[in-house]
């Protein structure tokens, strides 16, 4: 199994926007930024586990530049790589996505659901004085 | 091993002895093996963690419905631990059982590697479908908890 070269997070514990964890999240939102790299998520979407070379049939790039995309995605944790024999393969790792969807998207959702709650609120409280 | 169907990784700041205690101990287990945005109860996974025993993932209803179970085919604390992975009414047929594996390997840093590996799935597209879903969540409401010591607020405007 190859030990992704991962940043410390040690403060991360006590401090959850600490410097390092942005850093975490940096690199998670810098690999999804490149096109190449999303169809590459793509891929193995449609298909998990596969070879670099089964890969590169659906890339309109070198193999080396293939190669290079993938080690971005591994380093954002969003590839993770099994060894069999001597074929390495690599999987689609959704848990930063999660994290991301938990973090923000639903963040937002949730102040949004709360803003109509708000309104909801204020809206019949004008009611009740009317009545 | 044979190719896994899904390999879940995630980095937790925390020690690989709290990590194997949130995967055995019902205690904390209850607190992260839920859906935070579902009223529906959480789960958690029994068993004496000894190689050859038998475990069940039960629901935390007055009835404590078995929704999963399975048998230890590992167990190497706090590094290691294989189950198999089977619906109660396919427990006694062992080739519907899929095989789930946590490594859990020291990173230096404070950081645990936590990699989660499904294999033997595919011959079940339900479950292959269930699955895909519920491993990222339940590893980051993991990955929460032990880095906050908070579990995942249950959905705050539902009620």
């Amino acid at each position: 199994m190859v030990q992704h070269p991962w940043p410390a997070a040690r403060d991360s514990r006590k401090e959850p926007a600490s410097p390092a964890r942005l850093l975490v999240i940096d690199r998670v939102f810098k690999a999804l930024a490149d096109p190449s790299r999303r169809h590459l998520l793509d891929l193995l979407h449609r298909e998990n586990g596969q070879t670099l070379t089964a890969l590169c049939e659906h890339m309109d790039m070198t193999r080396q530049a293939v190669t290079q995309h993938l080690q971005q995605l591994e380093e954002a944790n969003l590839v993770a790589i099994v060894w069999q024999g001597r074929e390495k393969l690599h999987y689609l790792n959704p848990v930063p996505l999660h994290e991301i969807h938990e973090r923000w998207i639903e963040k937002f959702e949730r102040s949004r659901l709360f803003a109509l709650r708000e309104l909801k609120k204020s809206l019949e409280g004008d009611d009740d004085d009317k009545t | 091993m044979t190719k896994p169907s899904f390999v879940y990784v995630t980095y937790i700041a925390t020690t690989p002895e709290k990590v194997w205690q949130a995967l055995v101990d019902t205690d904390v287990t209850r607190k992260y093996w839920a859906d935070p945005t579902s009223d529906s109860p959480a789960h958690v996974n029994v068993s004496d963690w000894k190689t050859g025993s038998q475990w069940e993932h039960q629901r935390l209803d007055d009835a404590r419905t078995v929704d999963m179970v399975g048998k230890v085919v590992e167990s190497t604390p706090p590094r290691r631990l294989v189950i198999t992975w089977a619906r109660p009414k396919e427990a006694r047929e062992n080739s519907k059982h899929s095989r789930v594996t946590f490594d859990i390997e020291p990173q230096g840093g404070g950081l645990v590697r936590l990699t989660v590996t499904h294999e033997d799935l595919e011959r079940d597209p339900q479950m292959f479908e269930g699955i895909s879903n519920g491993w990222p969540k339940v590893l980051s409401n993991l990955k929460t908890l032990l880095e906050t010591g908070r579990a995942l607020p249950h959905s705050p405007l539902a009620a």
